[in-house]
């Protein structure tokens, strides 16, 4: 079992707690591979997917769980629109727990929305991303995937490349990196790195060659195009240029680095179709690994009590 | 709960401590109130035919007198209204206020102005309308200062909004000159604030919430303490934040007199470190600082950088602030709390006199707002306050009156309080 009733970030999460759901995320990934993919580990489980943001890979990994799991789910989407009183937040909240579920999958575009929820309703609650918070089932699925590409997480040197700013999957990597031992560097331009990022014990550096010099693997963040031509980037060829993970800048570096990226990709933008679809790129199997991490997610906190996979 | 009552014909405080913050005298006399005026202040008093209250191990002090409100009338009588405000007043020792014009419509005209003082009348403490600086609140056009000044304004601010514009911010302030009253400007550059919704700083960078740095504060105050040289004009700077706003007043200070600032409690109380609750009633413009700022502006307090201290009484209703902190409504509520907090942090934690800080809520807010401010005089009438400076208090619900209830010192332990507050002929036993 975990510490935590909910998963709401990896800041503060214990580190056996994260090895656990890696661990048993490896379980589930041998029923991924059956011809049929389906454990009764979660029957009579009814979760509730509330994203008040648009999203299709995670709310599809996390629907697939749950069916892998043999849970009942429904699905609410919520325009962003409807957002702006609290009121409907709270009252969507609170009719849904009236209905009687046992955990919500929330996506919400305002960072705490997740441990706001937990004040209105006693259901298990899973972040699915906040705002430019964290994204912690995220995390996991890329430290599973660095797990299974090397046999281990620390010691491990990974740089997260590109709008640090903006991005809840890099605070989550940064949180869930470190307390796994391994050694983070964020690398972007000067204007989309966060204030204080070194304090939260990482190292800066905007140099894209240096940083790959250093790194075994390049978690590659997608940038935003409508932040093209704005006061925060100037163009894509200039966004190419410096942070841009071309074919000829990795046939630079002469020993193998490992190419992870949460998608959506922008192909030709933060990373080259030849490097994406490349034997470095790994971009495949943390998608696989992202519907296993979620099962180990979910079967650990809504009712599993141990690491063995039922079948 | 709170009992507001008539008061007496006679009255005598007995048995407490009398601090004039005026004179900065600390004597044990008793206090007679006849007819509502203040009719002697000697040692050993006794009345067969007055009414007695005793005082023991208490304070009697000027009414304290705050600045800067939002009572939200007209337009949010759902938030506050200048009735229920003026019952938070009292029950925060306050006697007078001023309620700052960003209501709906603003209070932008004459005729706005003559509404809240008629309204305010009847209400239990003294109300003084702040008006508008431009038309709107809109930061264009300025507004008719002068017959605002006519009909009882007392300042001109568009609290809520900065003066973005730094040339209508000369023209307002040239032009306020005439009228020798104080212009307010909500201090934060919207360009450089941006969407910032908390202290920016390592705080937000770990909770992915936008941030808004020192400098939107710091660089508006230090331009319109400029202009407020150049144009000999009357600049009161409000809700000071940030090291760096409080260094530019001090240096100003020194050779501009007309210069004024207040300081807000939770800016003295709080740092941005709180915020890792998500607690929307702590979501405030401008924002809780680091620990670094909050320090600054307590040792500036200290080093008389600040003339008063002003709540920044904010009231808000439950759906506004049950939303996420993104988008949760601005401001708290502050006056039933607010000598407990600053209290606590000045004179407690930090070792102010609480003669200085006593200062800071009567004399001094009257001085700067024009108001009659030598109070313990035979005739004048009774606008007092009665501290008991010991007491420790957790603040709940139930000691707030204001018709909304986000206040972020729920559940605090605080330290001395108001009992008694005396206006308008009017006695209010807090507790």
């Amino acid at each position: 079992m975990l510490e935590q009733k909910h998963l709401l970030g990896l800041e503060n999460y214990p580190a056996k707690d994260i090895q656990t759901i890696i661990d048993t995320a490896f379980n589930f990934r041998e029923v991924l591979d059956r011809p049929i993919k389906k454990v009764p580990s979660l029957q009579g489980v009814t979760i509730v997917n509330l994203f008040f943001e648009n999203s299709t890979r995670t709310r599809i990994s996390f629907e697939l769980a749950q069916k892998r799991l043999s849970a009942d789910t429904v699905n609410f989407s919520a325009s962003s629109s409807s957002l702006k009183k609290g009121e409907s937040f709270k009252d969507t909240a609170q009719n849904i727990e009236a209905m009687k579920i046992d955990a919500v999958v929330m996506r919400h575009p305002s960072p705490g929305a997740p441990l706001h929820l937990t004040k209105f309703i006693d259901a298990t609650i899973i972040n699915a991303g906040d705002g430019a918070h964290e994204h912690p089932t995220q995390a996991i699925l890329d430290m599973m995937s660095i797990q299974e590409k090397f046999g281990k997480i620390a010691g491990l040197k990974i740089a997260i490349v590109g709008d640090i700013l903006h991005s809840r999957v890099a605070l989550s990597n940064i949180h869930g990196l470190q307390s796994m031992g391994a050694e983070v560097t964020l690398c972007g331009p000067a204007n989309l790195i966060p204030p204080y990022a070194e304090s939260l014990g990482v190292t800066v550096n905007s140099n894209l060659d240096e940083v790959m010099e250093w790194a075994d693997a390049l978690n590659i963040l997608r940038i935003q195009r409508e932040r093209m031509g704005s006061a925060l980037l100037p163009s894509v060829r200039e966004y190419r240029s410096l942070f841009g993970i071309t074919e000829e800048r990795l046939a630079r570096h002469k020993k193998e680095i490992v190419i992870m990226h949460p998608g959506p990709m922008n192909r030709g933008v933060e990373i080259d179709s030849q490097v994406a679809d490349g034997d470095q790129a790994i971009i495949l199997d943390q998608v696989l690994n992202g519907v296993a991490s979620r099962m180990a997610i979910l079967y650990l906190l809504c009712g599993g009590k141990s690491e063995e996979t039922e079948s | 709960m709170m009992d507001l009552q008539l008061l007496p014909k006679k009255l005598l405080l007995k048995g407490g401590t009398i601090y004039d913050p005026l004179k900065d005298t600390m004597e044990k006399k008793d206090l007679l109130i006849v007819n509502g005026k203040i009719a002697s202040m000697k040692k050993g008093e006794n009345y067969d035919d007055a009414k007695t209250i005793d005082c023991a191990g208490k304070i009697i002090t000027h009414g304290f007198c705050d600045l800067h409100v939002h009572f939200r009338e007209p337009g949010r009588e759902d938030k506050e209204t200048l009735a229920t405000g003026s019952l938070a007043a009292l029950a925060g020792g306050f006697t007078r206020v001023c309620v700052m014009p960003n209501t709906n419509p603003p209070l932008d005209t004459p005729e706005s102005i003559r509404f809240i003082l008629e309204k305010a009348k009847d209400v239990p403490v003294h109300i003084h309308p702040i008006g508008a600086i431009t038309r709107q609140q809109g930061g264009t056009d300025i507004t008719e200062m002068g017959l605002m000044r006519d009909e009882g304004a007392v300042a001109f601010s568009d609290d809520g909004l900065p003066v973005q514009d730094g040339s209508v911010m000369r023209r307002a302030l040239e032009y306020g000159s005439m009228f020798d009253l104080p212009i307010i400007n909500h201090a934060e550059d919207i360009c450089i604030r941006e969407d910032g919704v908390m202290n920016e700083g390592f705080m937000s960078t770990k909770l992915g919430l936008s941030g808004n740095p020192n400098l939107a504060e710091s660089s508006m105050v230090y331009r319109d303490l400029a202009l407020g040289e150049m144009t000999g004009g009357r600049l009161h700077v409000p809700h000071v934040s940030t090291t760096e706003s409080a260094e530019h007043i001090k240096e100003m200070k020194k050779t501009n007199k007309k210069v004024t600032a207040e300081v807000a409690p939770h800016h003295l109380y709080f740092n941005d470190e709180v915020i890792a609750s998500f607690n929307t009633n702590l979501k405030v413009a401008p924002p809780i600082r680091s620990e670094e700022d909050r320090t600054a502006l307590v040792q500036a307090v200290i080093e008389g950088v600040f003339d008063c201290i002003a709540t920044d009484h904010a009231p808000h209703t439950i759906e506004e602030k049950e939303a996420s902190f993104d988008l949760a409504s601005f401001g708290m509520i502050g006056l039933e709390s607010c000598f407990g907090v600053v209290n606590k942090v000045l004179v407690h934690q930090n070792k102010l006199p609480l003669s200085r800080l006593i200062q800071m809520l009567t004399v001094n807010p009257r001085r700067i707002m024009g108001f009659k401010f030598d109070l313990f005089q035979e005739g004048v009438s009774a606008e007092l306050t009665v501290i008991d400076p010991k007491s420790e208090w957790v603040f709940s619900k139930n000691d707030i009156y204001s018709r909304s209830k986000n206040s972020p010192y729920l559940e605090e332990k605080l330290q001395g309080r108001p009992v008694l507050t005396i206006a308008k002929n009017k006695i209010a036993f807090i507790v």
